[in-house]
């Protein structure tokens, strides 16, 4: 029973910790959007929380680079399982208009497992939202695939 | 032998009272916001994912004051419920405040540091006021024995409408909510990272949240004090101040912890100096 309403919980309460891997704002502008009355991501349960520690879901934004590459996986390392990441924009993707840049890596994926890829420069609000839904049902794939 | 069943009913029922008020503060602030806000039951959900994390913890300390902190929360609506000293149970919510703040202390965070620092500061400042409150309680009904309240046949709030005020202002501060939510505020994520809660994680932010809850049922029952003859005006007395603190967090802004100390601690003992005063002259 206890079960039960933890896997309810995590499939209804997905906190998101936004990490800005360096991009160009337009990708982030779009995440705080979606916290505006028009998008109202709370209806999910869906929190921007500031601290990796309470958070179930990192979102990534921009280009990651050899500096930041440490950090992002520092804000990996403290989320307490279980936990999903989700790149976003083509610069989460693959690195964008900067991936030939001496000092990028590339996609957020060539330093964390990344569960889901939200597409578009910036992608819409309606995009991240969705990215974040599918991010649940992963969530619930693994849950069911646990027992 | 009834008052032991109402005080163990009132300790298991408390979390999900709590658990409900917080979900309609929610919607309710969602709705301030035109939002159209999370579901009713979005806490529990929140509590029960919590549940599930796996563990993740700085040092040993933390695991023993939340668990310290969520006894006393329960032990003091337990004490409420039974008609116990007010003396009594204000000293038991202390301790477990204490040990919340020792929490945040025991780990090395910075963010954890200044919110554990400006949640001692937040104790400093309604702490006072709540023993005001007692004190005049106990003036008025010759007794700090909330089963002694209860038989008073009169309604506090006529003799005490402004200790209800100050009442206010620690209810205020104890739900943190804004303008006095410097300790753990919901929103300042580049400044204080949830504060005191920053090292909390997973099923210990679990355990701070009921206990939390607790808390909220506790201060809304001093509130409840001061209607105690009759349940509808109880009731009403409970709804009212409870959307005013909704309506003050959503038309306020976090203010820094000087300017709460100086215009709480100034209003406050102003406010309360007045009510005792006209007692003494009534
Ligand atoms: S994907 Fe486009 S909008 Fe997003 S950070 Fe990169 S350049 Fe900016």
């Amino acid at each position: 029973m206890l079960k039960d309403w933890i896997n309810k919980g995590r499939l209804k309460s997905p906190w998101v910790v936004h990490f800005d891997c360096g991009s160009c704002n337009g990708c982030d502008i779009e995440v705080l959007a979606c916290l505006t009355p028009i998008y109202d991501v709370e209806r999910f349960g869906i929190l921007n929380i500031g601290d990796p520690k309470h958070a179930d879901v990192l979102l990534v934004t921009g280009t990651v680079n050899h500096r930041n590459k440490h950090v992002l996986k520092n804000i990996y390392d403290q989320m307490p399982e279980p936990k999903a990441v989700i790149a976003m924009g083509a610069c989460g993707l693959t690195g964008g208009v900067f991936r030939e840049a001496y000092n990028v890596v590339g996609g957020v994926d060539k330093v964390l497992p990344v569960d889901v890829y939200v597409r578009g420069c910036p992608p819409k609000p309606e995009a991240i939202i969705d990215g974040v839904v599918l991010a649940l049902e992963k969530v619930k794939a693994k849950l069911e695939a646990a027992g | 032998m009834g008052k032991l069943l109402l005080a163990t009913l009132a300790v298991f029922l408390a979390p999900i009272v709590g658990g409900l008020i917080a979900g309609i503060d929610r919607k309710i602030t969602a709705r301030l916001q035109s939002r159209f806000g999370p579901p009713i039951l979005q806490p529990f959900y929140d509590v029960f994912k919590l549940l599930g994390k796996a563990p993740m913890m700085m040092n040993p300390w933390q695991i023993l004051t939340v668990w310290v902190y969520l006894l006393s929360s329960m032990l003091t609506v337990f004490l409420f419920f039974m008609g116990s000293d007010l003396l009594l149970i204000f000293f038991v919510m202390t301790i477990g405040a204490v040990f919340f703040v020792m929490g945040a202390l025991s780990t090395q965070s910075p963010y954890a540091q200044v919110g554990a620092q400006r949640e001692l500061i937040t104790m400093l400042t309604y702490e006072p006021l709540i023993i005001l409150v007692f004190v005049s309680i106990a003036m008025v009904t010759g007794s700090f024995k909330v089963s002694e309240v209860f038989a008073y046949g009169k309604p506090l709030l006529y003799q005490l409408p402004l200790m209800f005020i100050v009442l206010g202002y620690a209810l205020t501060i104890k739900l943190r909510k804004s303008p006095f939510d410097i300790s753990a505020c919901h929103h300042a994520h580049q400044e204080l990272v949830r504060g005191v809660l920053t090292e909390y994680s997973g099923p210990q932010l679990a355990i701070i949240e009921i206990a939390h809850w607790y808390d909220v049922v506790f201060i809304l029952g001093l509130v409840g004090l001061f209607w105690a003859t009759s349940a509808p005006g109880m009731i009403i007395l409970l709804v009212v101040t409870y959307f005013a603190e909704l309506v003050i967090d959503n038309v306020t802004a976090r203010m820094t912890w000087k300017w709460m100390l100086q215009s709480v601690w100034c209003w406050g003992l102003a406010l309360s100096v007045l009510n005792l005063l006209w007692l003494y002259a009534g």
